[in-house]
């Protein structure tokens, strides 16, 4: 595959980086942005339902966790090994969120 | 990624510092300006460098702000009165124009006034500036385009940050020892020391500020919460998380009744706080028989909290009974929130720690500019062997190199024109707030677009050159411009004024000091041309 498919300069990454790395990144990106702010909203909306306070209290500690679980989301996507585990490693705990969320939802 | 945790947090580290370097450049420098805004709002209006401030009582002050309301706005729905403090010694009245009326020059739906809090006269006001509020706005609301946009560029930088602090935290194998640290006139590995220092520095302070100014609007970053507790309903929620803006929905009965003496409920609310100051009072459909009128603590130092929650008591409008008090015992989770907010805003610190949270924000500047300087000059090296047979850095080299003098060369100019506009424009110019702006922008500009078609080391020189020559001489113009100079000042104590010209020309030295250091590197380059330098070990040693 030719580098020119991604990028129309190869210039702004050093021209020895393979292909593959370049699709790594892209992936391990939209991990870090679309899985992370995924999980990150899941904890807030999921504290807020389930901490034992004032659901105006709740709200504001789950949002603010969710503001550090961001960034560990995005930290994690570019520290998996490949770009498959950071994928797997983030659906994981969202599809547990989102489980529970989801029977929280139509019990309540 | 590639080989390891710390190589590949290195890498994340340098990419999300630098995609978003040149915006957080701003963001930090105009924050940083903002914990002065004040002050500098008092320095760009020479006219009320001479008023006097008697102590008055805040029961006096506020009779005179009623009084000058039911002058000029008895019919108005609701009414604003803030408090005069240390730093703002005047009474600002506000209110909302009555349906229907359009104020003659105003816009939109509130006018305001300022009045003299000992006399009870208004203030004239003074030349038309929009002063340290202008950085206040840029921080979050950026400029030219709407603030929700902003809002959310600003906030997507700041989660940027955010990333680039934690992963650079942990790629950091000597983070105590970097603190000592600074090898200087080394090239690559003195940009890395002088990256290090200013983030290690103030790093409990960098850390705070990024993760509290995404607090100050997360609801709006991260609104799930809210939707899945509240199914979506907003104001349902900020009604609960914020219970202190009196009965303002309620429907005027059309029955006049005069407006009960605020001056008592000034001093019954401050009372009940133990003594802290009132901040803002709202009056709510004054002179009407269901008037009332909500008195909410003051943010200060005087208040002696660090949390931006405001407690409130609400009293009736024409008995001038309370009737209600709002927060006195806050929840945790809402103190949390409150200190997290208030210590980015940082409006309860003393003279001594505003300085300090001042120096941590310029240590947050040098942080970010040398962190994109960095980028290049460690770059350019695997470009070496292409620059001395006469060829060009890559096309990413070139553009963080025309971004970097764009961001820190420009600004300084900028903030020298918007300063110089202010003394310069005529003080009757239409629309002069506007054209103040317009300064700001148009020399920024101009800086920028030099910068990323010359991205050369002259042009570092003449813009530091510019710059500094155009900050360092503020007290000049000053002198010039006003009574009020350093000579006057400074013996009468008005620390605020000449705090201004003293800092204000500091940075403006420094930036001649970084002009004179650039050029000489450049005289010292052309008379002996270095051998290319050990690129590889330099790189190893960057990556760490």
């Amino acid at each position: 595959m030719s580098r020119a498919v991604f990028l129309p300069s190869g210039r702004f990454w050093p021209r020895n980086e393979p292909a593959r790395l370049r699709v790594s990144v892209a992936m391990r990106t939209l991990a870090a942005v679309i899985g992370g702010y995924a999980l990150a909203s899941l904890a807030a909306a999921l504290l807020g339902l389930m901490l034992p306070m004032d659901r105006v209290d709740a709200v504001m500690t789950g949002t603010m966790v969710a503001l550090v679980v961001f960034p560990c989301a995005v930290m994690w996507s570019f520290a998996a090994s490949s770009a498959a585990r950071a994928w797997a490693g983030l659906l994981v705990p969202i599809a547990v969120l989102g489980a529970v969320f989801a029977f929280r939802w139509m019990s309540a | 990624m590639k080989e390891g945790f710390r190589q590949s947090m290195a890498w994340l580290h340098t990419w999300s510092g630098l995609l978003v370097g040149w915006v957080l450049f701003l963001v930090f420098v105009a924050g940083t300006a903002s914990y002065f805004r004040d002050e500098i709002t008092l320095w760009m209006k020479p006219e009320l460098h001479q008023a006097q401030h008697p102590e008055v009582s805040p029961e006096v002050a506020a009779g005179h702000a009623v009084a000058l309301l039911q002058k000029r706005a008895a019919d108005s729905p609701r009414w604003f009165i803030t408090m005069p403090t240390e730093r703002e010694p005047g009474v600002r009245v506000s209110w909302a124009n009555p349906p229907g009326v359009k104020p003659k020059g105003g816009r939109g739906r509130f006018s305001s006034a300022m009045i003299d809090p000992a006399t009870g006269e208004e203030i004239s006001e003074a030349r038309a500036t929009r002063g340290g509020e202008f950085f206040y706005r840029l921080h979050f609301d950026l400029h030219y385009m709407p603030a929700i946009w902003a809002r959310w560029i600003v906030g997507v930088c700041a989660m940027f940050m955010l990333v680039a602090i934690l992963s650079g935290i942990v790629t950091h194998r000597r983070i105590f020892k970097d603190f000592f640290t600074f090898r200087p006139k080394k090239g690559q590995r003195s940009w890395l020391d002088a990256h290090n220092a200013t983030a290690v520095l103030a790093l409990p302070f960098h850390l705070m500020i990024t993760y509290t100014g995404l607090v100050t609007l997360m609801f709006m970053y991260f609104p799930a919460g809210v939707q899945a507790v509240y199914k979506g309903d907003q104001d349902t929620f900020f009604a609960e998380m914020f219970p202190s803006g009196g009965e303002r929905n309620a429907k005027p009965s059309g029955e006049r009744v005069p407006l009960a003496d605020v001056g008592p409920m000034v001093t019954a609310a401050s009372q009940h706080w133990g003594g802290a100051p009132v901040g803002r009072i709202t009056v709510n459909h004054p002179n009407d028989r269901i008037a009332n009128v909500s008195v909410t603590r003051q943010i200060s130092e005087a208040t002696r909290t660090m949390s931006y929650n405001t407690p409130s008591v609400l009293f009736d409008g024409t008995t001038g009974q309370q009737t209600k008090t709002f927060g006195d015992e806050p929840s945790g989770a809402a103190e949390t929130r409150g200190v997290l907010y208030g210590l980015h805003i940082a409006r309860f610190s003393s003279p001594f720690l505003r300085a300090l949270f001042f120096l941590s924000g310029v240590a947050g500047c040098l942080m970010v500019a040398t962190g994109v300087l960095l980028w290049a000059v460690k770059e350019r090296q695997k470009y070496a062997k292409a620059i001395a047979n006469g060829g060009r850095a890559g096309f990413g080299v070139r553009l963080v190199d025309g971004l970097n003098i764009a961001a820190i060369g420009g600004l300084p100019i900028a903030f020298a024109a918007y300063f110089w506009a202010n003394r310069l424009l005529p003080v009757g110019l239409e629309a002069r707030a506007d054209v103040e702006i317009r300064w700001f922008f148009t020399a920024w500009a101009v800086a920028a677009v030099a910068g990323l078609a010359w991205p050369t080391r002259r042009l570092w020189q003449v813009l530091l050159l510019v710059g500094g020559t155009l900050l360092a001489a503020i007290p000049l113009l000053n002198a010039a411009t006003t009574s009020t100079h350093l000579g006057v000042t400074l013996p009468a104590g008005q620390w605020a004024l000449a705090g201004f010209d003293l800092i204000v020309c500091a940075f403006g030295l420094s930036l001649l000091w970084a002009a004179w250091f650039v050029g000489r590197r450049a005289a010292k380059k052309a008379a002996a041309p270095r051998p290319a330098p050990a690129v590889s070990a330099e790189m190893a040693e960057g990556a760490r």
